[in-house]
């Protein structure tokens, strides 16, 4: 029974860098019709930037995850400016094409810097060491990062339902059109719901640091869960981007624990069945685009 | 512009061998046949201009490049995980080769139904979706049997992937070991796959399959079966891809998991965009680029080829979204005065709302 709960906390855990990350993705489809490719490379920007401020400047974890999310705010407000937006008016085919190049100039400029292996993080004392409750033993860091995560999917919540921006972006994710035909400017929301939704992905990365290997290939395979959970989740649908990133994490930890061979497989199994009984996702809407 | 002239309203029902009758203008199909005769001068002097294995290379990936734009170009379905079928293949084909010593052009052509077999599930799945749905579901399949590779050690041999793949030809001793001949003795079944593509685009079903891309609800009303459209190309391409993958092991004599990853996915998309969407034979003209370009940067030491092959894309996608095919057709075309069609393009230059 503790090793069930244990297993729970454990996907729990993975699930929050899911989550976070493809609220990132749902929320820049969205109001873009963008399907990043170069997500999965900015959530290793996150960890590497975490590590490498760590190590350069001796920012410590707290801070990082305040600062690295800001700074790849920027990233994604320049890649905006710079790139995508040139390939708005077209065949969402395009922009995901570019940014797939882009990831792969990320990822081997990434690894040309700092190498294969991978980079050191520490976490503060606090967060180290197991949380004792009778007889069940739960890793602190596991329980705070799925306690962060929560937070950061009710902030963001909060913002999509309590403000007129977020308004405006659920408006546009739900239904595009009509969200325009209101008369509701959507363009100028356009580069900072970008930068916004790359900086998630970063915060995603910052998080996973300190229980994850920080390399250059770190966002490679965590693209692909990434777009396996937002098919689940459906892909126009923000709720559906948060449970399906914890009901995937769940799955790969319950699979790492009883059919350790087939954990990864699990997870397109489960995304293979739920395209065969609902082609939109748990929570998608009617296919567009 | 391209291979491709079928331009007649392609809702109507084509006949028999309704393609080959329409709209070829005088002079365009011995335009045609210096085209195909200076490609196959080209296909045969290509092993005596560069190293034969890289030759070898080139001709594996511009078939892959071809299957894929059969998809793509054609269907209108981007798939991103066409490496699932290359690498699929790759695997049976050196499996067969280790275990039955068969001639190679049998062992590949086991390994191309093998993989159009594993197509024919994916696909029935992944044509539930179309557009960027389809590329992502594709894409996470791919990625599937990625991990089955890569776990499956007693058959796969994970991470050490299939060494020693012989080469058996009959017992022709200059095929087997001399990558030149081998190269030659190859040749025939490139030539195959992408006469067979051609011949599909060309077909009653290749038009209809166009008219399914072109305006899917119009079709189905007409009483096509889109679905079925979708998934017997689906299954086409992929076979023709396990041809090529099946090839590219015999070549090298080792299946690795980089055959099955998906950067070996997203380098052929690379591959028949730079060459020209739907244009179906700039596939081998961004093959040469792109295998030539990796050839370069390796030998020369440099390391982070995806630095550039990255900024390939991005500049290709950005500036030159007809590829190379494309845009010198296009060129051409604008001085012969004639007006350009976009009826090609598989993705289309649309205002899209998001």
């Amino acid at each position: 029974m503790n090793s069930v709960l244990q297993y729970t906390i454990q996907g729990l855990a993975t699930g929050s860098f899911y989550a976070i990350a493809a609220l990132g993705l749902a929320i820049i489809f969205g109001v873009l019709g963008v399907v990043n490719f170069a997500h999965g490379a900015c959530y290793m920007l996150g960890a590497v930037v975490a590590a490498v401020l760590l190590d350069v400047i001796g920012l410590n974890f707290w801070a990082a995850l305040i600062v690295v999310p800001i700074l790849l705010f920027i990233f994604g407000v320049i890649l905006e400016r710079g790139l995508v937006r040139w390939l708005l008016q077209l065949d969402p085919l395009y922009n995901f094409l570019l940014t797939f190049g882009l990831s792969l100039f990320l990822v081997d400029l990434i690894k040309r810097q700092y190498g294969v292996s991978g980079l050191p993080y520490t976490i503060p004392d606090v967060l180290t060491g197991q949380i004792i409750m009778g007889s069940l033993r739960l890793p602190t860091y596991h329980v705070f990062v799925f306690v962060a995560s929560l937070l950061v999917c009710l902030a963001v919540w909060m913002l999509m339902t309590r403000t007129r921006l977020g308004m405006i972006v659920r408006a546009a994710t739900e239904r595009s059109e009509l969200t325009r035909a209101l008369g509701i400017d959507v363009g100028r929301w356009v580069t900072p719901v970008f930068g916004f939704g790359i900086a998630l992905a970063g915060l995603a990365g910052v998080l996973a640091a300190p229980m994850r290997a920080i390399t250059a290939d770190m966002g490679s395979s965590f693209i692909i869960i990434l777009f396996a959970v937002v098919v689940i989740g459906g892909l126009g649908s923000i709720v559906g981007a948060v449970v399906a990133g914890f009901l995937v994490g769940l799955v790969e930890a319950f699979g790492q624990a009883y059919a350790p061979t087939f954990s990864q497989v699990a997870i397109f199994v489960l995304m293979a069945l739920v395209i065969l009984f609902k082609p939109n996702g748990l929570f998608g809407r009617e296919e567009s685009a | 512009m391209s291979t491709h002239t079928a331009h007649s309203d392609a809702t109507t029902a084509p006949g028999p061998s309704g393609v080959e009758r329409v709209t070829h203008a005088t002079g365009r199909s011995w335009r045609h046949l210096a085209l195909l005769a200076a490609g196959l001068v080209l296909a045969l002097a290509l092993p005596r201009i560069i190293y034969p294995p890289v030759a070898m290379d080139i001709a594996a990936w511009a078939l892959f490049a071809v299957a894929l734009d059969l998809l793509l170009g054609f269907g209108g379905l981007l798939s991103f995980g066409h490496a699932a079928f290359w690498g699929g293949s790759a695997y049976v084909t050196g499996l067969v080769a280790i275990n039955y010593g068969l001639p190679f052009p049998l062992a590949v052509l086991v390994g191309a139904v093998a993989a159009m077999l594993l197509a024919l599930p994916i696909g029935y799945l992944s044509v539930r979706s179309t557009g960027i749905y389809f590329a992502m579901v594709t894409l996470a399949f791919a990625q599937m049997i990625y991990f089955i590779a890569n776990q499956w050690n007693d058959v796969t041999g994970g991470e050490n992937g299939l060494q020693s793949v012989p080469t058996n030809f009959f017992g022709i001793e200059a095929v087997e070991t001399d990558s030149f001949w081998f190269y030659y003795a190859a040749l025939p079944m490139i030539i195959l796959g992408m006469w067979i593509a051609w011949r599909v685009v060309h077909s009653p079903f290749g038009r209809v399959l166009v008219a399914t891309r072109d305006n899917a609800p119009r079709a189905r009303a007409l009483g096509y079966n889109v679905e079925g459209y979708r998934i017997t190309v689906f299954v086409i391409s992929a076979g023709l891809a396990g041809l090529a993958g099946g090839l590219f092991a015999i070549s090298h004599g080792f299946v690795s998991l980089q055959e099955v990853i998906w950067n070996t996915s997203g380098k052929v998309v690379l591959i028949t965009v730079l060459g020209g969407i739907g244009t179906l034979w700039g596939g081998i003209l961004g093959a040469i680029v792109i295998v030539v370009l990796e050839d370069q940067l390796a030998s020369s030491g440099f390391e982070g080829i995806g630095i550039i092959t990255g900024t390939v894309f991005v500049v290709v996608v950005l500036l030159f979204r007809r590829g190379i095919w494309g845009t010198v057709a296009d060129f051409l075309a604008r001085r012969k005065g004639r007006e350009v069609e976009g009826d090609d393009v598989g993705i289309a230059d649309e205002e899209h709302q998001p």
